[in-house]
């Protein structure tokens, strides 16, 4: 008597499901999609193995330059030329101050926002500023080291980090102006500010800046050539920011407003409390956007003459004994501009997550 | 009711809104005029004091220097100032229309490639657009001028195509058309086809409205418009000919040459600008609602033609005006050829000639206006557009 066995279940055919069906839909669903491939894949095996050649496998490591035999990057120019990316002229005994600076920096960004007492944040944003100058350029007991000797990739960062600090307060101050309907005069000097800054690109205002902003102050003050690019950029990413905060300010309903006033708020009481904590807080992927477009931008002092990291590559290799790595040079710089903006970008999409308190 | 029992609702001067902001607003404005003044009388003594001339008379002197690439006449003996302000605003022009041609054109393609049902696509799209919009342009500038041009053979080892257009470090040489008598019908007949055209247009949406039927309008307009010259060509016997490059000595002779400056910076300008104006188009079109496309479907349309009429004109509407905004960016990141040395308004004005005659003032405001016209225009021209797309509500 046949007895009834039930048989396994076969696998599903590899046509609804796996890898090959994966590749089916994904790469080679219709002939033009087939050919995008084929076109692609060509294209992946014509660039990506010739460029790990050159920068990994057949790059030369240590040693001196009369040793390279190999074909491919020569990162010996990098690491003797190392210190100059990082600090540019500055001495090289008195390395540790910067080194000091940054460490205090990390710090500082990360324990400031978890201390409870207001008194004691407050007191460490002031006194921060003032302690990483000290320590950059000396005074106090410490060897002063001029801005003339800055470079690197300490000053592009230092360039950056002024601009966003310096410009942030007067960001907000000229977004609150542009929003005020009551005062017509305050309101127009806010937006011919904003929009001829935004106007105009950045290099015309450094120019503007360095060769134009001295005729404007009698003879007896004189400015670091440094300290006259902080204020173009300064200015330049202020115009940036206000149109940022505005659009946050637009964004919060009106009864916000109408409720702290109808709580007997003053004006300032109300902004500092009630509206910009909340305008803050939608604006902060634009504002990371903004920042990192500053960034970019801190580029542009090389044209006034000063040496942030870029500058470094056409600086290292007037260097006699070291004489045709533009491309290291470039490429080097290339990797870390493109680590700080990329990483920039993603800790946006991560903070905009944490601070999203939308149910 | 006797209203003068009430307590005068605002008493003192500052009690009330309105005098605040009055006084407010005369404040800052006596602190703007005050800085303002401070600042212009200090710049007008360190003027005189430094002897340096003011005005704008200067425009008329002979500028006396080399220019590399001129849109128009211009030779070092005669040529004035105000000459070198004109030359340089046309390169500036040239290297923004040409730029923004070509950073569209990319923009599109990975845009639309970052929406790819075809995986590899997607994702070299995105690595694309994420390698490039994070390093800065003023970087990518140097990096072509400096690595890949100047990399290029000599003239005599030049890299040819088909013997007429040639690439060497000096730059990229094509050759020069020439227009003989008759070669005035060419434009008459493309001009007529124009209009024709526009003609054809109005007549199909007409009869779009009356009927319902489709007329294939551009397929039928390219052909109008590429015909029509093309035979007027043949009729006339070719007047159009052209005066090919040729190696004489170390350099070549005749054609057009495109300077390795001129290529560096539209290579890193439109690659760059294109990250940003991709990611415009993939906003735009994510920003149709997917039930839009399934309508579309149910209704039985084809897939092109779902594009053409349900997509894309709902995607325009989001992707315009970013776009709009990325040409107007990549105008003024032209400005960074300064660094290279390119003849545009900035190198040729706010460098050689205020190198030349000291007169910074009026040299940075005049350039700084260029570029505010330039804003200006373009918002008009955005305002315009979003005017044109609103939804028009009944």
């Amino acid at each position: 008597m046949a007895v009834y066995t039930m048989k396994e279940a076969k696998p599903a055919p590899s046509t609804s499901k796996g890898l090959v069906f994966w590749l089916r839909e994904n790469l080679f669903s219709t002939i033009p999609n087939t050919l995008l491939t084929l076109l692609g894949i060509y294209f992946i095996y014509t660039t990506i193995p010739p460029l790990l050649d050159w920068m990994i496998f057949d790059a030369t490591w240590s040693g001196t330059k009369e040793e390279v035999v190999k074909e491919g990057a020569r990162w010996i120019f990098i690491i003797e030329k190392f210190d100059q990316f990082m600090y540019g002229f500055y001495p090289e005994a008195l390395h540790w101050r910067p080194n000091l600076v940054a460490i205090i920096s990390i710090i500082f960004v990360f324990f400031i926002p978890r201390l409870s007492s207001i008194k004691i944040k407050f007191v460490s944003m002031l006194l921060y500023p003032v302690v990483c100058f000290i320590l950059i350029r000396g005074g106090l007991g410490l060897e002063v080291v001029g801005t003339e000797k800055w470079g690197g990739l300490m000053l592009t960062i230092l360039v950056a980090a002024v601009g966003i600090i310096a410009s942030f307060p007067i960001g907000i101050l000229l977004a609150l102006g542009r929003q005020s309907d009551n005062m017509p005069i305050v309101k127009t000097l806010c937006v011919g500010f904003i929009e001829f800054i935004r106007g105009v690109p950045l290099i015309t205002i450094l120019f503007m800046a360095s060769v134009v902003l001295p005729l404007f102050f009698s003879d007896g003050i004189e400015f670091d050539k440094l300290l006259r690019a902080l204020i173009g950029i300064t200015l330049f990413q202020a115009a940036y920011i206000a149109e940022v905060i505005r659009g946050g300010l637009q964004a919060i309903p009106k009864g916000q407003y109408e409720a702290s006033e109808s709580l007997g708020l003053s004006y300032w009481q109300g902004m500092i409390l009630i509206i910009l904590p909340q305008a803050l807080k939608i604006s902060i992927p634009n504002l990371v956007g903004s920042f990192i477009s500053l960034f970019k931008d801190t580029t542009l002092v090389l044209i006034i003459g000063l040496f942030d990291i870029l500058a470094m590559v056409t600086l290292t290799n007037s260097d006699t004994s070291w004489l045709g790595f533009e491309i290291e040079g470039y490429v080097f710089v290339t990797l870390i501009y493109w680590v700080f903006c990329f990483s920039m970008s993603q800790y946006s999409r991560v903070i905009e997550r944490r601070y999203n308190t939308d149910h | 009711m006797n209203n003068s029992k009430l307590p005068p609702t605002s008493s003192g001067l500052f009690n009330s809104p309105q005098n605040r902001a009055i006084i407010f607003q005369v404040l800052s404005l006596v602190v703007v005029v005050l800085c303002i003044f401070y600042f212009v009388n200090n710049m007008f003594d360190n003027v005189a004091k430094r002897g340096i001339t003011t005005g704008f008379s200067f425009l008329g002197e002979t500028a006396g220097f080399g220019v590399s690439q001129a849109l128009i006449p211009y030779d070092d003996t005669s040529s004035t100032f105000l000459d070198v302000f004109i030359v340089g605003l046309l390169n500036t022009m040239l290297v923004g229309v040409i730029g923004i041609v070509l950073a569209s054109i990319i923009g599109l393609m990975v845009g639309i490639g970052r929406l790819s049902s075809n995986y590899l696509i997607a994702k070299l799209s995105l690595v694309y657009i994420e390698t490039f919009r994070n390093i800065p342009i003023l970087l990518q500038i140097l990096f072509w001028y400096n690595v890949v041009l100047a990399a290029l053979p000599s003239p005599r080892q030049s890299i040819s195509y088909f013997d007429s257009v040639f690439i060497n470090n000096r730059g990229l040489i094509m050759p020069d058309p020439i227009f003989e008598s008759g070669s005035g019908f060419i434009l008459v007949a493309f001009i007529l086809a124009c209009i024709s055209v526009v003609f054809l247009a109005k007549w199909a949406s007409k009869r779009h409205d009356l009927t319902g039927e489709e007329f294939p309008l551009i397929r039928v307009s390219l052909a109008i418009v590429v015909v029509a010259p093309l035979l007027v060509f043949f009729v006339t016997g070719q007047p159009i000919s052209a005066e090919y490059p040729a190696l004489k000595g170390f350099n070549f002779k005749g054609g057009i040459t495109i300077i390795p400056e001129l290529l560096a910076l539209i290579f890193a300008l439109s690659i760059y600008t294109a990250t940003y104006i991709a990611e415009a188009v993939r906003a735009g079109i994510e920003a149709v609602p997917p039930g839009q496309k399934e309508a579309a479907k149910s209704l039985g349309l084809k897939e092109h033609v779902i594009l053409r009429k349900v997509v894309l004109p709902q995607a325009l509407r989001v992707i315009i005006p970013p776009v709009i905004n990325q040409y107007l960016n990549l105008v003024k990141n032209s400005s960074l050829a300064t660094a290279i040395g390119y003849p545009e308004i900035v190198t040729l004005f706010s460098g050689t000639t205020l190198n030349q005659v000291g007169q910074a003032i009026e040299i940075i405001l005049m350039t700084m206006a260029v570029y505010l016209v330039f804003s200006i225009v373009i918002s008009l021209l955005l305002n315009w557009v979003n005017a044109k797309m609103e939804i028009k509500g009944r």
